[in-house]
């Protein structure tokens, strides 16, 4: 896949970063505003994919970042489970127990286990999505 | 609200029918998406900020997708295609006529079960089911989350984001299954 003009790749390197953040943002503050893991997720893969798209780059390095994308999304989904494995250990027996202290309704730390699970949740979604859509770019390439 | 919600459903509508019409596969997506961003404002008219972020974000990233599958694929095989409506316009088939009727009389039967069926719902918005209830008393208090979607995702309905969660995973696996062509070494 080519790269697009140079006042595509420009606007890109502005504006990637902005969107990453603001993924992360929708991610981390899940549990006070709108959003949350599965939005700030797929935000989060769209930055990505805005980048693969502007810059386009041949099939070996792509391959490494498909193996490391799918790598990620394995671990998020372990970390789900770990975590809501930790309130059947920690907590009163009762698997995806809400373990943690809450807190004071309205600040960033509180809510316990929410903000872990939507931060596992949304690096669970970004790599899904960004794993997919590489998948088709590279197995494309592979075939012609 | 509910004529702006009528309008806009009008206009989904419209797109949709648009899209199976349309010559050109790229106007046809273009179609599609006024579906999607039409789903976009009901969701924000219906209070529901949530849904909306995710189904805009998706739905770009569809979009996205879907324009340079559509741009990179030759057009050979499209045009091949749109020769063969034009044949036969003049004749009236008897097995034409038998389908539409069918299709008249299984929407009128499926019309007048939903009349049967909306009668017995409760007004717009207001909920039949206990639980919702349960979640809305003191949830904020329960799971300590402000955003009360949130608490109810993540924490009564744990197994159920769980269970998304595993969806996508198993979906991904499947992706990279089906679409590899050379196996891995």
């Amino acid at each position: 896949m080519n790269g697009m003009t140079s006042i595509v790749k420009t606007v890109t390197r502005i504006v990637v970063g902005v969107i990453f953040i603001y993924g992360v943002y929708v991610i981390t503050h899940g549990h006070l505003t709108p959003g949350g893991g599965f939005a700030g997720g797929a935000i989060v893969a769209g930055a990505f994919i805005l980048l693969v798209l502007a810059f386009g780059s041949d099939v070996l390095k792509l391959k490494t970042k498909e193996e490391g994308s799918s790598v990620f999304e394995s671990l998020a989904i372990l970390l789900f489970l770990i975590l809501a494995l930790g309130g059947f250990i920690l907590g009163t027996g009762i698997f995806l127990n809400n373990y943690f202290p809450k807190g004071i309704i309205g600040e960033l730390i509180s809510a316990g286990v929410i903000p872990l699970y939507n931060i596992a949740v949304g690096i669970e979604v970004a790599a899904a999505l960004f794993t997919i859509f590489l998948a088709l770019v590279i197995f494309k390439e592979e075939s012609s | 609200m509910e004529i702006t919600l009528s309008v806009i459903l009008g206009f989904m509508i419209i797109g949709a029918i648009y899209a199976l019409n349309a010559k050109d596969l790229l106007s046809a997506l273009i179609a599609c998406g006024i579906v999607g961003y039409g789903l976009v404002i009901c969701f924000l008219l219906l209070k529901a900020p949530d849904l909306a972020i995710v189904q805009i974000v998706v739905e770009t990233i569809t979009l996205i997708i879907m324009v340079s599958v559509v741009l990179d694929s030759t057009r050979k095989e499209l045009k091949e295609k749109a020769g063969t409506h034009m044949e036969g316009i003049s004749k009236i088939y008897t097995r034409d006529v038998i389908n539409i009727a069918a299709v008249i009389v299984f929407a009128l039967f499926l019309l007048y079960f939903f009349t049967q069926a909306i009668d017995v719902l409760q007004p717009f918005g207001e909920h039949t089911t206990r639980m919702a209830t349960a979640y809305i008393d003191g949830a904020a208090q329960k799971t300590g989350s402000a955003n009360l979607v949130t608490g109810v995702l993540f924490d009564f309905r744990g197994y159920d984001t769980l269970g998304e969660a595993t969806i996508l995973f198993t979906a991904v696996i499947g992706v990279l299954t089906i679409l590899r062509i050379k196996g891995k070494k």
